[in-house]
């Protein structure tokens, strides 16, 4: 909502300067976006008549205009506008005008005449962006006046970001309302003259939709003048209100839905055929808009129709074939009120920007519909005269909105706002918003709600409607105290991220819509849960994979000369499964590049092994150590033999691997690139561990060489020794892996070290032999080991 | 051999033990290095060595000069070996010495292994919001990305066609689902999962179908919701006051504005005085001074009704903020989109 910083005044006008009054507005809830100048800050600008306009003797294009400026001797001044021409009056700058900082005008010579000042046109003024030709005033204006004045320039334009339950501040009166009762002053009521008919022509109206539309009030003008110009003060108001003069009939509409928040239509009365009815739209009808938008209408619209089909879409925008135009003689005011319910989303749905459904879906003062034809009636009559019809109207009172009666408990004020405002004062406030406060219950008040402020409906309204009033500052500021039983967040969450950084990883964060083409590259046999209305192609399914968004990070990196990554990502992934969509969290990796940063003692790429002990250490962050194998497995989108489901007692709860060289070459990725993901849900907390004593005895170690078949996992070696050395083992590891010269092709070399120890006394060498036995016995035959002397 | 022989022999016997272990004690002392005095060690103690061939030679004295002349061979002994210790300490402390002075490293090289990595700039400002909602005992919760329609608008107190579901430009999936475009509907789970009295926090990614220099189609907020029998707007005003000065650690001028929300009754927006200019006008706050920080206000009765909690018993109040806004002021990053980007410079930097 933009308007006149004059216009509001002549309302209401409080001791204000500009600025301390948008801020009192925007303290009460009316958000000030900004103030514009409404013109530029020129000086030596006056008004001029134009005694007459020759033709310069040697430029075509200029004329030579000798100007009264209200000085002893008219002023010659070259001009090079069409539009310049003998009796009109005009802005003239005078030498030693300033119109900006760097435009001083001088006397000069144009082409060999001698030039004493300029005629401005309303760009060079700053009054609009663009303009043609020179500005031409009023005939009566005075001349030699300065313009600043003649046009009360000093003024702004005030820009309101409106709350969208403030319909009723969508017009100057409204933001007057608001502004008289903050600065406790009242209002300079506007004098609506009820207009005589002098004629007779009028037409039915039928509401079919009475609940969509409850009230419909039409009146006829006939034999307006075509000729009539919109008078240069409404066409300011219109330009300081952010709308452009048009024609004289739909600027008064424009300006009376400005003044009073009432929109208005003006039909040809002409191109009508019959009476008007008011109803839905059938679906497939069609109506060309004023801005020829061609409207294929679905059928939940309203509409003014006639005998031959639909005018209007109503509360939003006319039709081309009924609108007034240059020749129109005789029109029809329209002023209406539509429900917020059916004009909401129209304007949307058939895209076009209309000032009119934008107050209607916030709502109009149901009781304001006769005041505002009238008031446009009066300014047309002066503005294009004609003859004013009675005005005519169907309205079903049962569907118009009851005026409201809402009770406010006092003690409530107390209760919600946390501060005892005193009675008198919240009687004040709210009278001042034009409310009746019958306090006679001490208890539950009652208090009348005007029909404008359709937004009050309930107790809690009036508390929040005295809470603006009397201002939010002035509410104090009590502190909070911890009345909950304390309790720890068992939030795994952090715990991972942190450990993940510690291991050398960048958090990243990536749009949970990803490209349909990379999610199916990934994840080929999900189906990926698409957007209806996506920004663009390329966001617009649901991930089922974190990978997508860190494939793109580790692309957008590597081109920008960065080798080395590793990223992860926490976030939902959307499967759908037996027809449920399961919002998975989880937890995404994506490495490449070298193990450790470049540095001077050594370094080489990363592998799987180092990706896997980061997941074990992500892990253990959790306390998950035990219980959790890596198993070969297959993806899509990773390699196959560089694939391990990783799973805790069986239950999978993620995976890691190679990306496939074809899809890192697909995405320009230096490779090798390793995922992971662990699914968070999956994943089971551990239990608090339990205590084992240390034994006092010592350990003893051994380590055995094995040949044994490629085929064979070191997990099924270490299954052997588990289930073969018996309850002395305490830990096995492996520290040599070996394929190449001196094993024989189809086999490797693998040295196991396994470390015993008895709990309650020292062992014996022949025991341990023992031990060790049994395991080479064990994985001979279980394994085919052959053991390496 | 006679009385006046055994006389004149003992002083020289005794003579020649001192002069010896004299010698022995100034050879030891000049010894430089551990080899030589190993050498010396032998000479003097050896098996062959001068003093114990001397012991050796005991058994050759007459009985009444043997007790005597061992003493004194033994003195000798003592004071050689004990020079030789007390040299080998010294020239092993020298040895290390030297060993040490020509042993440095360059401690300036840069370190090997391992760097740490980073989390991101939202993420930390996440947790330093929680941490200190967190300390008043909100719980921390979560809630899906994909609602409903009930959840998102309407027990919102949003009902179809309100003006403000048009401010909320969302994103529909086709049958009718869509992706929250607040974290508000957490509060409904929340509420109609608990009792009051109740006090939660719920921060995550939302959602709206608007792209341009200072939106992205995703972004981070953070709700808020208390629900007690005596909660006021003052309370409300007093723990978002503590809240702002705490997380930007000055006690800046923080205004209440009264705004609108469909949700909560009396709505506020809540500006704090410009943090990078100090209330002087600047680019960052468009010159006003101000920064809009977040929106708050009571839980709207019809909210609480929706949820089945009585609104006559219970007040609340809620708030929402806008973490990646939160970001950008804490650390100075005048584009958002950086964020998405994930561009290892940016990251690296916090």
């Amino acid at each position: 909502m933009r308007f006149s910083e004059q216009w509001l005044r002549t309302w209401v006008n409080p001791a204000l300067a500009t600025e301390a009054l948008t801020a009192e507005l925007t303290l009460a809830g009316l958000e000030v976006d900004g103030t514009e100048k409404v013109a530029g800050d020129f000086t030596g600008v006056v008004v001029g008549e134009i005694i007459s306009a020759e033709q310069h003797p040697n430029a075509d294009r200029l004329q030579v205009c000798r100007v009264n400026v209200g000085d002893d001797a008219p002023l010659e001044i070259v001009c090079g506008a069409k539009n310049a021409r003998a009796k009109i009056k005009v802005a003239v700058a005078k030498v030693g005008a300033v119109l900006s900082p760097d435009f001083k005008i001088k006397p000069v010579k144009l082409r060999g005449v001698p030039s004493s000042g300029m005629i401005c046109s309303a760009s060079e003024l700053g009054l609009v962006e663009a303009s043609e030709g020179i500005m031409e005033l009023a005939n009566d204006a005075p001349v030699g006046e300065d313009v600043r004045d003649y046009l009360q320039l000093d003024d702004v334009s005030i820009e309101l970001d409106l709350t969208p339950n403030r319909g009723d501040c969508l017009s100057v009166r409204g933001v007057a309302r608001e502004l008289a009762a903050i600065a406790n002053q009242t209002l300079t009521p506007l004098e609506i003259v009820t207009v005589k008919s002098d004629a007779t022509t009028a037409r039915a109206v039928k509401l079919d939709a009475p609940a969509d539309c409850p009230r419909y009030v039409g009146r006829v003008l006939s034999d307006i003048n075509l000729n009539a110009q919109t008078p240069l003060w409404m066409q300011e108001r219109l330009r300081r209100s952010g709308l452009r003069s048009i024609a004289p009939v739909v600027d008064v509409t424009n300006y009376v839905m400005l003044e009073l928040g009432q929109p208005m239509h003006a039909f040809d009365l002409d191109k009508l055929q019959g009476d008007l009815t008011v109803r839905r739209s059938q679906p497939g009808e069609k109506l060309t808009l004023l801005d020829n938008t061609e409207a294929t209408l679905d059928d939940q619209t309203l509409l003014i129709t006639d005998a031959s089909g639909p005018l209007a879409i109503a509360g939003v925008m006319g039709g081309m074939d009924s609108a007034v135009c240059d020749n129109t003689q005789h029109i029809l005011l329209e002023s209406a009120f539509f429900t917020p319910e059916v004009v909401a989303g129209r304007a949307r749905h058939y895209g076009v920007a209309s000032e009119s459904a934008r107050r209607f879906e916030r709502g109009v003062d149901p009781n304001g519909q006769h005041e505002a034809i009238e008031r446009a009636t009066a300014l047309l009559l002066d503005i294009v005269g004609g003859k004013a019809g009675p005005v005519f109207q169907a309205s079903s009172e049962s569907y118009l909105p009851k005026s409201m009666t809402v009770t406010l408990r006092p003690a409530r004020i107390e209760r919600v706002l946390g501060v005892s405002v005193p009675n008198d004062e919240v009687v004040r406030l709210l009278n001042g918003q034009g409310m009746a406060v019958d306090t006679r219950a001490q208890d539950a008040w009652q208090i009348d709600v005007p029909s404008h402020r359709f937004d009050i409906r309930l107790e809690e309204d009036l508390i929040e409607e005295v809470a603006r009033l009397y201002g939010y500052h002035r509410l104090p500021a009590q502190p909070l105290s911890c009345t909950q039983p304390a309790r720890r967040t068992a939030n795994i969450v952090p715990t991972l991220k942190n450990s993940l950084v510690q291991r050398g990883y960048h958090e990243s964060i990536s749009y949970t819509f990803v490209d349909p083409t990379l999610q199916s590259l990934l994840a080929p046999n999900e189906t990926a849960l698409a957007l209806q209305n996506p920004l663009s192609a390329e966001l617009s399914v649901m991930r089922t994979t974190i990978w997508a968004g860190l494939l793109k990070a580790l692309q957008h990196n590597q081109h920008r000369q960065q080798p080395r990554l590793r990223l992860f990502e926490t976030g939902l992934c959307f499967v759908e499964a037996n027809g449920q969509l399961d919002q998975r969290p989880t937890l995404s990796g994506a490495v490449c590049g070298d193990r450790l940063p470049e540095n001077w003692q050594g370094n080489n790429k990363v592998d799987f092994y180092a990706v896997k002990s980061d997941i074990e250490s992500l892990l253990a962050s959790i306390g998950i150590s035990v219980d959790i194998t890596f198993e070969a497995s297959q993806h899509p989108a990773l390699h196959p033999g560089k694939t391990a489901r990783i799973t805790q007692k069986g239950t999978q709860i993620g995976l890691l691997g190679e990306l496939t060289p074809q899809v890192a070459k697909q995405l320009d990725l230096q490779g090798p690139v390793f995922l992971f993901e662990v699914d968070l849900k999956a994943i089971t907390l551990p239990v608090v561990p339990r205590f084992a004593s240390l034994s006092k005895f010592p350990s003893i170690r051994r380590d055995i060489a094995l040949m044994v078949p490629e085929s064979v996992l070191a997990a099924q070696l270490h299954d052997v020794i588990k289930g073969s050395a018996g309850a002395l083992l305490q830990d096995v590891t492996v520290f040599d892996v070996y394929q190449g010269k001196g094993i024989p092709e189809g086999q490797k070399s693998i040295a196991l070290g396994l470390t015993l120890q008895h709990p309650e006394r020292t062992l014996v060498d022949d025991e341990v032999a023992k031990v060790m036995e049994q395991v080479v016995g064990a994985l001979q035959k279980e394994c085919g080991a052959v053991l390496r002397k | 051999m006679t009385e006046e022989c055994a006389e004149a022999s003992r002083p020289l016997v005794m003579d020649n033990l001192d002069t010896l272990a004299k010698q022995a004690q100034e050879a030891i002392a000049a010894c430089a290095d551990l080899t030589a005095l190993d050498e010396l060690r032998v000479h003097y103690l050896g098996r062959k060595g001068v003093l114990t061939e001397r012991l050796k030679a005991l058994g050759k004295l007459p009985p009444e000069q043997r007790s005597q002349e061992g003493q004194a061979v033994n003195v000798a002994k003592q004071a050689v070996h004990q020079a030789i210790t007390a040299r080998k300490t010294a020239l092993e402390a020298d040895a290390l010495q030297k060993s040490l002075a020509s042993d440095t490293l360059d401690v300036t090289l840069p370190a090997c292994g391992q760097q740490p990595g980073s989390l991101h700039p939202v993420t930390q400002t996440q947790a330093r919001v929680e941490a200190f909602f967190s300390s008043l005992g909100f719980a921390v919760v979560e809630g899906p990305e994909v609602e409903d329609d009930y959840h998102n608008f309407e027990a919102l107190n949003i009902p179809a066609h309100h003006p403000a579901r048009a401010m909320h430009d969302t994103f529909y999936f086709p049958d009718g689902r869509l992706l929250r475009t607040h974290t508000s509907p957490v509060q409904i789970r929340y509420m109609q999962e608990t009792k009051p009295p109740l006090r939660a926090i719920a921060s995550g990614r939302v959602y709206r179908c608007d792209s341009d220099l200072t939106h992205t189609p995703m972004f981070h907020q953070m709700e808020g919701l208390l629900v007690d029998e005596s909660v006021s707007f003052a309370q409300l005003k007093g723990v978002l006051q503590d809240f702002l000065h705490d997380f930007f650690e000055q006690n800046m001028p923080v205004r209440f504005r009264p705004s609108y929300f469909p949700f909560t009754e009396p709505s506020a927006e809540v500006d704090i005085e410009c943090v990078m200019c100090f209330g002087k006008g600047c680019r960052v706050c468009s010159q006003s001074g101000w920064l809009e920080i977040l929106g708050c206000g009571m839980v709207h009765p019809n909210v609480l009704n929706a949820v089945k909690i009585d609104s006559e018993k219970y007040t609340g109040f809620a708030f929402g903020l806008g973490l990646d806004r939160l970001a950008m002021l804490r650390y100075g990053i005048d584009d958002l989109r950086l964020f998405f980007e994930n561009d290892l410079r940016f990251l690296k930097q916090f």
